[in-house]
């Protein structure tokens, strides 16, 4: 779907360079750029229908049947009405248009709204209130806070200091945070000075349109100065204002040329397995009839020749024809025609209508509705559904998908006490559940209310002023680069780097120590009630090698100290010996806290002496100034002073899983659906969720980690890797790879395995491993292992990863994430889905299915996919039969009319057979049916896997399903065909004439392949019910309409039928021919199911079997408790993967500079601190970003 | 997403959106199957029985007339130009019980043949002004006769009417009796009364009405002279009628008469017959044959012995079916029992 594929305005030449004036309308206009009113619609009132069906011609199947129609107006061809075909394209056509001018309708009002928002405009000196369509290249419009971005705009001033604006990006990259923009000073001075902005002549040079969001180049000469652009001068469309009361711009690209618009290019259109299965089978059947023709033709031809000759007496040939060849060859054409129902053309139109169907069910589902975030899961696709009943590799991303982002202080050590957890009486271990007392806080103003803790005696410790707990708190109020914000008194808000991070400050505010706020050199911290300020000496921030952060403060009462966070194995180095004893109680308890994945960090403290200090104050300094070497002298600094801590305790930290994900993945397993985690976290964290929601477990034979540097040893570590899963693969291996190259699509054969291996690698061996000549080992060697990770993983690789299974294996991928960076990795699966979460939009805006929780994946896949995937296989199975056996009654009675090209049926029923009498049953069941219910799919997810092996549809099944067709074709000829031989009606009148014969087969045809639905059907609900027997009853009613006297009155010559429904059905041995016929038709079938189900019943049979013995449903599933064990493993990570930013807190840059612009304007210093946030947020979002 | 009204995104809980709708689930179970198939094993054998015996009950004697071989009673025929006259004697043994039916019937002859079947206009048959001065062009060619005059009725079907008529005698002693024939009643009520109609006659004359148009090439006579009884001439001729009702199949038959009349309606006695045959049809160029048949009716109509053998046949294969079935289901269903 191109969005500019039929803008007309489109220019002639390239454009090379953009070059505009502001202020300068004349200027601007003579370059004919785009205005800024943008048109997504495709069709208007008078192009609709001729574009609407050009378009829909260049489908196959409707080409197909404009091409019979223009067969059926040669008169010599012609072997069926022109309505027989018309009937059907119009109603297909019709839908379809219908369907695409509701589209068209909703974009041309959305278009309209857009374009007709109002913005401020500078014209003439004065703002002047415009639309958005208005808005041209070269105007200067004013923004107001909370609006959105008008076009793409160069800034020129804002109300902010130092001329920043905030703006949020969420419809553009989906991120929700801030993010800052500064312009010139030049523009920047004339401020809101509405005066000098209509004076403002600056020219503009800059790159041509183009879609790429982060680069913008380009010039502004003003007042014979130069100044370079760059995009964080660069407002876009899409964005919107935040915390910014105004601000003037520059539109640079406006309407379709702004990049937002550029971006919205294609999107690319997936298709399902069973979409390309049908394209090939359509081909197929094209054959098939081609087959079908050739034999009648020639048959005609003999018969011509044999026969038709002389029966010229009676019947002469036309002049055209001038011999029996020449007849073959027309008969060819009206048999294409005749036998055309078996390329069904309403198989598309049923086909969507079914998947649209399934899709709303998905939408409806209560149980993958999120109550908390009010989201519903939602279809975004509705094309394909029945992929979700195949999926075998599910890719998911982990931050934010497993886990929630949210981290919980669940447990702590202090002293060598374990505090967190909940006992009974009798002192035994409580399982926490929601109602499970909760601490109660109210005792402290400033506390949290989210916090949740339930253990009783951490408070009560506080209370009794127990000092190392106090020392505990205060650690955790001062040791950290936290920023609070206090928008109302006493609420406060922490932006944290790291969620962990803000899950320690937020516990010491709970627990009485209340991190108030901060400036360069102080922290304010309100402890159990009373304000303290304590001056911030140095902050030892973290980074990888560390693994430790800490700050020296001075306390009010003047004592100087070291407080120190860490990874306990780090900190352990370096305690004070006296701590021993203090140590091992705390390793018990670590080890407890990381059996439950839980995330540790030690925690450590040290006075210091003032003369010492100063010292290294001072040479802290020298070390921090240092030209070279500073790195390493700053790290040697701190390595001296972080020593001989004594040990205050551990906290625990839980990164939460999102609630049922051990169980869905669990449950994923048991489906055979193989789960690779794909994650830019660090592997520690990744290993550690690995843990968390089982997928790597204890008990596994082995879990590899491939983290080596270079080609050779990653190769040698996947080798090594499959030399201990299965020796004899190696061996194997250069075979596979010398064939390899030339044939591309090889597809690697699925290696069983025994024993359950897992395999860590990261994004640097990945980088490796997805190389062209490694790609095939790594492939083999993780798809041996039951769980796969790969951590620090960049978007790419996420999609690369991907695309190598669809390569080779031939199996139907799943990814699923939530965030921008699993986009890539989101198109590049056959089956995108979306978490609608934390990390904005964008993963749901490329996805095909969204919802808000992880564990409906389970819904989804294994009710839902399931469902859709059996309704949709039956479906197929069913049309191709009816289609099949209606034609090639056809083909049998061409053996019987001289090859004639002669109907059996009443052109009428040939018309209404596809679209009235049998459309709505199937549909019926393909909407409704289910084998067995949503609750026994989940019971036994190894229902399942029959779709991942393609086994209900496939060339086996279709080949099956047309041998069913020539049996049940026979005999729905040959039957009729001998109870009507030389028969007569019970007073003697004819009854063997062509009328009633036809009248007889169609009849025989519909029963037989009603009662064929039947049988396929399993879930008679009443609406299949009233479409069956309504369906036949309609046949009927418009049977002895159509043959009745006044239809032969009203239109004589249309149905030419007339009586013969009376004539015929009355007579007992035509009913008794359809009995036989009908049945016969279906018991073989019930027969042969029977039989199977008995001889070898699939699992379905046997859970059918199951369901039909007990009574009640299964017990809805059980919550399962918590796995615990205890683990020597621990994660200390409860840093962020970036090195920290204790500079910029310390660094008085930012406030310096606020402090400068903001004296002449300032109106409030409470906007002081509000400023330094925003900046600080928009400084750790560059931070973030850099990392990703 | 609705923040402001809260649950408003919260799906309806209907058993139609929830996909709970109440529904009947049958699976092919032993206890359906098993004595689904005896019991209509057992019904197709009764069925069958009654058919069979039905069938057999119907008295049928059919006489072929073509000529074809020497010294067949009509082999003089064969090559004479029109109104040849022969004889064909024939016997019946028992006695047919009436009503008795007469057919004609043809084979090899190709009814069906699309490009035949779709010869003729309705419209013109229904009595249509326009359409008995304007045929339609499926009539051709023969749509329009000599000097470009209609042809009514147009078509191939109507123009290769058949012709050939009979006259039956019963002979007792040498004395030849003629039996009675009646044309009447032997066409469909809706194709007499609805589908074909006249063109309205003008001055009380059908003649008239068929004034500008001109017989079908094969006819001897125009279509307002088939008969002399006006309610069977014209369009509306019953011979007319049952010949343009085309058939399914390239053998088939068609009525002729019913002997109706007189005490031949009560039965036609065991005795000697003789058929009198106006030979005019040619049916040899094709390979064709000429028959006709005299046959009593039931409720099942005429006599057709595959439908009751073919009950019996599959009643019987259902019941052998069902026996193997239920040898597989003993032996097997141990194992699923097992294998839950």
């Amino acid at each position: 779907m191109s969005f500019f594929g039929l803008d007309c305005r489109r220019k002639k030449e390239k454009e090379e360079e953009r070059h505009l004036r502001a202020n300068d309308r004349e200027f601007n206009l003579t370059f004919q750029y785009a205005t800024n009113a943008i048109k997504t619609s495709k069709y208007n009132l008078f192009t609709f229908l001729p574009m609407n069906l050009f378009e829909q011609f260049q489908r196959i199947a409707n080409a197909y049947f404009l091409f019979l129609l223009i067969l059926q107006l040669i008169p010599e061809i012609s072997s069926l009405s022109w309505f027989t075909t018309v009937v059907p394209l119009m109603l297909v056509l019709t839908a379809t248009a219908a369907k695409d001018a509701i589209e068209d309708f909703n974009r041309h009002k959305s278009d309209s709204q857009v374009n007709n928002r109002q913005v401020k405009v500078l014209m003439d000196g004065q703002l002047k209130s415009e639309k958005w369509r208005n808005v041209q290249v070269g105007d200067i419009i004013k923004l107001e806070n909370n609006q959105f971005v008008t076009a793409d705009l160069l800034l020129l001033s804002s109300s902010e200091p130092l001329s920043l604006v905030y703006i949020e990006t969420a419809e553009l990259d989906g991120e929700t945070n801030l993010k800052v923009k500064q312009s010139l000073t030049v523009s920047g001075d004339m401020g809101d000075d509405i005066e000098a902005l209509a004076a403002f002549n600056g020219e503009v040079r800059c790159e041509p349109p183009n879609n790429r969001l982060d680069k913008f180049t380009g010039t502004l000469i003003f007042k014979e100065q130069k100044y370079s652009l760059d995009n964080d001068k660069i407002l876009l469309r899409g964005c919107t204002l935040r915390n910014t009361e105004w601000c003037f711009g520059l539109v640079i690209f406006a309407g379709p040329e702004t990049k937002l618009m550029q971006n919205c290019g294609k999107t690319t259109f997936k298709r399902t397995s069973i979409d390309r299965l049908m394209n090939v089978l359509v081909l197929w059947i094209f054959g098939f009839l081609a087959l079908m023709c050739i034999i009648l033709a020639i048959g005609n031809g003999i018969w011509e020749y044999q026969k038709g000759f002389y029966f010229q007496v009676f019947l002469p040939w036309p002049e055209s024809v001038p011999n029996s060849a020449f007849s073959a060859f027309l008969t060819f054409w009206s048999y294409v025609i005749i036998l055309n129902t078996v390329v069904p053309i309403s198989l598309y139109v049923s086909v969507e209508i079914i998947r649209l169907g399934n899709s709303f069910y998905i939408d409806w589902d209560r149980k993958m509705y999120y109550p908390r975030s009010d989201t519903p899961a939602e279809a975004r696709t509705t094309t394909l559904n029945e992929e979700l009943g195949q999926i075998k590799y599910i890719f998911s991303d982990k931050t934010g998908t497993l886990t929630q982002n949210i981290m919980t202080f669940n447990m702590c050590s202090i002293n060598g006490k374990s505090y967190g957890e909940v006992l009974d009486f009798a002192g035994q271990r409580m399982e926490i559940t929601e109602r499970t007392p909760k601490v109660d806080f109210s005792f402290n103003r400033l506390a949290d209310p989210k916090f949740v803790f339930h253990d009783h005696s951490l408070v009560e410790a506080v209370k009794l002023e127990i000092l190392e707990v106090h020392a505990f708190f205060r650690l955790l109020s001062l040791c950290h680069t936290v920023m609070p914000e206090e928008k109302k008194e006493g609420e406060l808000l922490y932006q944290a780097q790291s969620p962990d991070e803000g899950a320690l400050v937020t516990a010491a505010r709970n627990f009485g120590f209340v991190f108030r706020s901060r400036t360069p050199e102080s922290i304010t911290v309100v402890e159990m009630g009373e304000t303290k300020t304590y001056e911030l000496l140095a902050i030892l921030d973290f980074n990888n090698v560390r693994k430790r952060m800490s700050v020296i403060v001075r306390c009010p009462e003047g004592k100087l100290s070291l407080y120190c966070k860490g990874a306990d194995t780090i900190i352990y180095e370096r305690l004070h010996p006296a701590c021993k004893t203090l140590k091992d109680v705390t390793t018990e308890h670590l080890d407890e806290f990381a059996g439950e994945g839980l995330r540790t960090l030690v925690l450590a403290y040290k006075d210091l002496e003032e003369g010492y200090f100063e010292d290294w104050r001072a040479r802290h300094h020298t070390a921090s100034t240092a030209l070279e070497e500073r790195e390493e002298k700053l790290d040697e600094l701190y390595e001296e002073i972080e020593k001989n801590l004594q040990l205050l305790g551990a906290t625990a930290i839980e990164d939460k899983l999102q609630d049922g994900v051990p169980q869905t993945i669990e449950q994923l397993a048991k489906a055979d659906i193989k789960m690779w985690v794909l994650t830019g976290d660090k592997q520690e964290t990744a290993v550690n969720i690995g843990y968390a929601c089982n997928m790597l477990r204890e008990e596994m034979n082995d879990v590899f980690i491939i983290s080596a540097n270079t080609a050779e040893d990653v190769r040698e570590e996947l080798r090594n890797a499959r030399r201990k899963i299965k020796p004899e693969t190696i061996e194997a291996e250069p075979i596979f790879e010398v064939k390899q190259p030339k044939n591309k699509s090889a597809v690697l054969p699925e290696d069983t395995v025994e024993g359950e291996y897992g395999l860590v690698i990261n994004g640097h061996s990945l980088a490796y491993g997805l190389e062209k000549s490694m790609e095939v080992e790594f492939l083999r060697t993780a798809c041996m292992c039951k769980t796969v990770i790969c951590c620090r993983v960049t978007p790419l690789q996420k999609a690369q990863v991907v695309q190598l299974v669809k390569k080779y294996k031939k199996a139907i991928t799943l990814a699923i994430g939530d965030g921008a960076n699993d986009v890539s990795m989101i198109k590049a699966a056959h089956i995108g889905v979306g978490i609608s979460g934390q990390e904005g939009m964008q993963a749901v805006l490329s996805s095909d299915f969204s919802f808000a929780q992880f564990r409906y994946l389970q819904r989804l896949l294994l009710v839902h996919g399931r469902w859709s995937y059996i309704r949709m296989c039956k479906f197929l199975n069913y049309f191709f039969y009816k289609n099949f056996t209606f034609t090639l009654v056809h083909f049998w009675y061409g053996f019987f009319c001289g090859f004639s090209a002669q109907t059996v049926y009443d052109e009428w029923y040939i018309t209404l057979y596809n679209l009235v009498y049998t459309s709505l049953p199937v549909l019926g069941m393909s909407l409704f049916d289910q084998d067995v219910s949503d609750r026994w799919s989940l019971e036994y997810p190894k229902l399942y896997e029959p779709g991942q092996l393609n086994m209900y549809f496939s060339i086996g099944s279709f080949i099956k399903c047309l041998l069913h067709s020539i049996y049940s074709s026979l005999i729905l000829f040959f039957i009729p065909y001998g109870a009507m031989y030389d028969t007569m009606r019970d007073d003697g009148k004819d009854l063997a004439d062509y009328q009633s014969f036809a009248l007889l087969a169609q009849t025989c045809l519909l029963i037989a392949v009603s009662i064929q639905l039947g049988l396929d059907t399993a879930y008679w609900t009443s609406v299949n019910q009233l479409f069956m027997w309504g369906s036949l009853a309609i046949y009927f009613a418009i049977t002895l309409t159509m043959y009745s006297n006044g239809m032969y009155l009203i239109f004589t010559a249309s149905f030419p039928f007339i009586g013969t429904a009376r004539n015929s059905l009355n007579q007992p041995n035509v009913w008794l021919t359809i009995l036989l016929t009908t049945i016969l038709c279906v018991l073989p079938v019930v027969a042969y199911r029977f039989s199977r189900t008995e001889l070898r019943p699939t699992i379905n049979d046997k859970v059918r079997y199951k369901v039909s013995k007990s009574k009640h449903a299964p017990p809805p599933q059980a919550t399962r408790a918590r796995i615990r064990r205890t683990s020597s493993r621990r994660s200390g990570y409860a840093f962020s993967h970036a090195q920290g930013y204790g500079d910029l807190i310390t660094s008085s840059r930012y406030l310096r500079k606020n402090m400068a612009t903001f004296s002449p304007r300032s109106k409030t210093n409470a906007k002081q601190p509000g400023t330094v946030l925003k900046t600080y947020r928009a400084v750790k979002d560059t931070v973030v970003d850099k990392t990703l | 997403m609705g923040k402001e009204n809260p649950k408003v995104g919260k799906p309806d809980n209907t058993a139609f959106t929830q996909q709970r709708l109440p529904a009947w689930q049958p699976i092919l179970s032993a206890g359906i199957v098993l004595p689904l198939f005896v019991v209509i094993g057992l019904t197709f054998i009764g069925i069958g029985i009654g058919l069979f015996i039905t069938s057999r009950n119907v008295q049928e004697i059919e006489l072929d007339y073509t000529g074809d071989q020497e010294g067949a009673p009509c082999a003089g025929c064969t090559n004479a130009t029109t109104n040849c006259k022969c004889t064909l004697p024939f016997k019946i043994e028992n006695k047919f019980e009436g009503p008795v039916f007469m057919y004609y019937g043809l084979t090899n002859y190709y009814q069906n043949y699309r490009k035949y079947g779709i010869s003729r206009d309705d419209d013109q048959l229904y009595g249509n002004i326009d359409s008995l001065k304007s045929p339609a062009n499926f009539c051709s060619p023969y749509q329009m006769g000599a000097k470009q005059m209609p042809i009514a009725p147009c078509g191939a079907i109507a123009n290769s009417l058949f012709n050939d008529t009979f006259r039956l005698f019963y002979k007792v002693n040498k004395v030849y009796t003629e039996v009675l024939l009646d044309d009447n009643g032997i066409s469909w009520w809706t194709d007499y009364n609805v589908k074909f109609r006249n063109p309205p006659e003008i001055n009380g004359s059908l003649k008239n009405a068929f004034e500008g148009t001109v017989k079908p090439l094969n006819w001897p006579k125009p279509v307002y002279e088939l008969s002399t009884n006006p309610n069977n001439n014209g369009f509306i001729n019953q011979d007319f009628l049952v010949w343009m009702r085309i058939a399914a199949l390239p053998n088939f038959r068609k009525l002729y008469r019913r002997i109706s009349e007189g005490n031949w309606s009560r039965s036609l006695p065991a005795g000697n017959y003789s058929l009198e045959i106006t030979y005019n049809y040619p049916v040899l160029s094709f390979q064709g044959k000429k028959k006709v048949v005299f046959s009593t009716v039931t409720w099942m109509g005429g006599k057709n012995n595959f439908l009751g053998i073919a009950y019996l046949v599959f009643g019987s294969l259902c019941i052998v079916m069902a026996l193997i079935m239920l040898i597989v289901y003993a032996k097997y269903q141990v194992q699923i029992d097992r294998d839950m």
